[in-house]
């Protein structure tokens, strides 16, 4: 797999293979193009309650393929304030569209600096680039 | 994600570099590199229910035993009933320990009254050929012949249109479980219309030397037909949804054919054979374990090795579980004890950490419709 998948500009990543898009204190989650192709067809989205604490770099969820089961990790500290309950019954929608339909958790931050911390569009196209050789 | 960890170098079939160029995914697998998937494990898997799949299965080994004791070496050596194949006949069996436990499930062929051929797992390969030899004393000679062949499965209800146009025989001819030694493409070898999959298929047995042209031959053919190449992710999901089962999943050294609903391949009566006296015993006692298929309830899909309990309690282990593809459910087997194995029987799946619903239900989950026509 290389890294010729498509990885937004306004987003930030994590080695996880998670993103996240920060605005006014919310972050959207989800996983990256690079994340729902090495797992194959997704039959499986497990998410936290509404009101569910959140830590960076601790998981919140879980996300089954055919055959692969993979944690998903949290790129920020807060509380979950949505959950995308769609992907429920319409789990390859994280195949499909992982940046649109496919975002999984809606956080409050706790620190928005946290954000900083995480990698850019560029920074993460190296870093699996660099995991693929 | 998959994935084992690197012992030695991984050994190679001679169809990987037409795998890659495929686009396929490969990983390795029982100490091979091999093709898990190429488009999806899901659309390959629907290819061959409704259309056809082809996948190298060259990683199988082989053993050939021949001589005028081969008939009672093989005999001795496997659970089911060798006497009574006929030429160009195939079986399901067992190479068992004294203690009935799988060494091994295998497919035995008879090509002659005195030439057979064990088709054995993969990652079994040099502790069945060491097995094979200790216990196989006899008037026959017994060869690994592993490396000389390859093995492309051609699966689905147009495997039959797809191969017929490379061969000449009538492949109506050729029953379940029947094969033929014949020329395709110029090399002769064994096809047989046997697979993995739950879906009518042939696998085909041919020099490693000729298995590129074959494959790429087939695929040609198959195109037309919607034939698609596939992995060993597909291969796992279709033989599960049939309830085969997988060496080193569902069978091992310590499980029996009784326990894991095999009985039909423990052939007690046929005389003496290894491991025969241990199942006589369980077959008295009765099994403390079965295996059983299952669906759950509860969302959440089951794994290899997650816990079982009742009534808060351990009563065994998932040993395979998926998404079935065409099924659209969360299936698995495990061992349970009997009085859990019923169908209608309800237990938990521990997934993490939390107890999922499951009951058990008939199997195979899915048993491929009647033909229209055919002979099989």
């Amino acid at each position: 797999m290389s890294a010729d998948g498509i990885y937004p500009d306004d987003l930030k990543y994590t080695k996880e293979h998670e993103w996240l898009e920060a605005r006014s204190g919310r972050a959207t989650v989800g996983v990256t193009h690079y994340a729902q192709a090495e797992l194959g067809d997704i039959v499986y989205v497990e998410l936290p309650q509404v009101g569910a604490a959140v830590v960076a770099g601790e998981a919140f969820g879980t996300v089954e393929s055919v055959k692969a089961v993979s944690e998903l990790f949290a790129p920020a500290s807060g509380t979950v304030a949505e959950v995308n309950g769609a992907l429920t019954d319409k789990p390859d929608v994280v195949n499909r569209d992982p940046y649109g339909d496919g975002w999984m958790i809606r956080i409050t931050m706790a620190d928005p600096k946290e954000v900083d911390g995480l990698m850019t569009a560029a920074q993460y196209r190296k870093y699996i680039e660099d995991e693929a050789n | 994600m998959t994935s084992e960890p690197a012992a030695g170098p991984l050994k190679t079939t001679p169809l990987l570099g037409i795998a890659r160029s495929l686009g396929g995914k490969c990983v390795p697998f029982a100490g091979w590199e091999m093709a898990v998937q190429f488009s999806s494990v899901i659309d390959e898997h629907m290819a061959v229910r409704t259309k056809a799949g082809i996948f190298d299965v060259s990683h199988m080994g082989e053993i050939e035993i021949e001589g005028s004791g081969a008939l009672a070496i093989v005999q001795r050596l496997t659970c089911n009933d060798a006497s009574r194949l006929v030429d160009g006949q195939a079986q399901y069996s067992g190479l068992l320990n004294e203690a009935g436990g799988f060494v091994d499930d295998i497919l035995v062929y008879r090509r002659a009254e005195d030439r057979y051929l064990l088709v054995i797992n993969a990652g079994n390969t040099d502790k069945d050929v060491a097995w094979v030899k200790k216990h196989g004393a006899g008037d026959a000679d017994i060869r690994d012949a592993s490396r000389g062949y390859a093995q492309i499965a051609l699966q689905g209800p147009l495997a039959e249109t797809i191969l017929q146009g490379l061969v000449r025989a009538d492949l109506r001819s050729i029953g379940y479980y029947r094969f033929i030694e014949t020329d395709v493409r110029g090399a002769r070898s064994i096809v047989s219309r046997t697979g993995y999959t739950g879906e009518d298929g042939f696998e085909i047995y041919g020099p490693s030397g000729a298995a590129e042209d074959l494959f790429k031959a087939l695929l040609e053919a198959g195109r037309p037909h919607g034939l698609q190449p596939c992995g060993l992710g597909a291969r796992d999901t279709l033989r599960l949804e049939a309830r085969m089962p997988l060496y080193g999943n569902d069978l091992d050294d310590t499980t029996t054919p009784l326990e894991a609903g095999l009985g039909g391949i423990a052939r007690l009566a046929k005389g003496e054979f290894i491991g025969r006296a241990s199942l006589e015993k369980q077959k008295k006692e009765g099994v403390t374990r079965s295996l059983a298929g299952f669906e759950m309830v509860d969302r959440g899909i089951a794994r290899h090795d997650y816990a079982v309990r009742h009534e808060g309690r351990p009563a065994g282990r998932v040993t395979s579980g998926t998404f079935a593809p065409f099924l659209k459910k969360n299936i698995g087997l495990a061992y349970v004890p009997p009085a859990l194995a019923t169908v209608g029987s309800r237990f938990a799946v521990v997934i993490r950490e939390r107890d999922a619903a499951a009951v058990v239900v008939e199997t195979p989950f899915y048993r491929r419709p009647a033909k229209a026509s055919g002979r099989t």
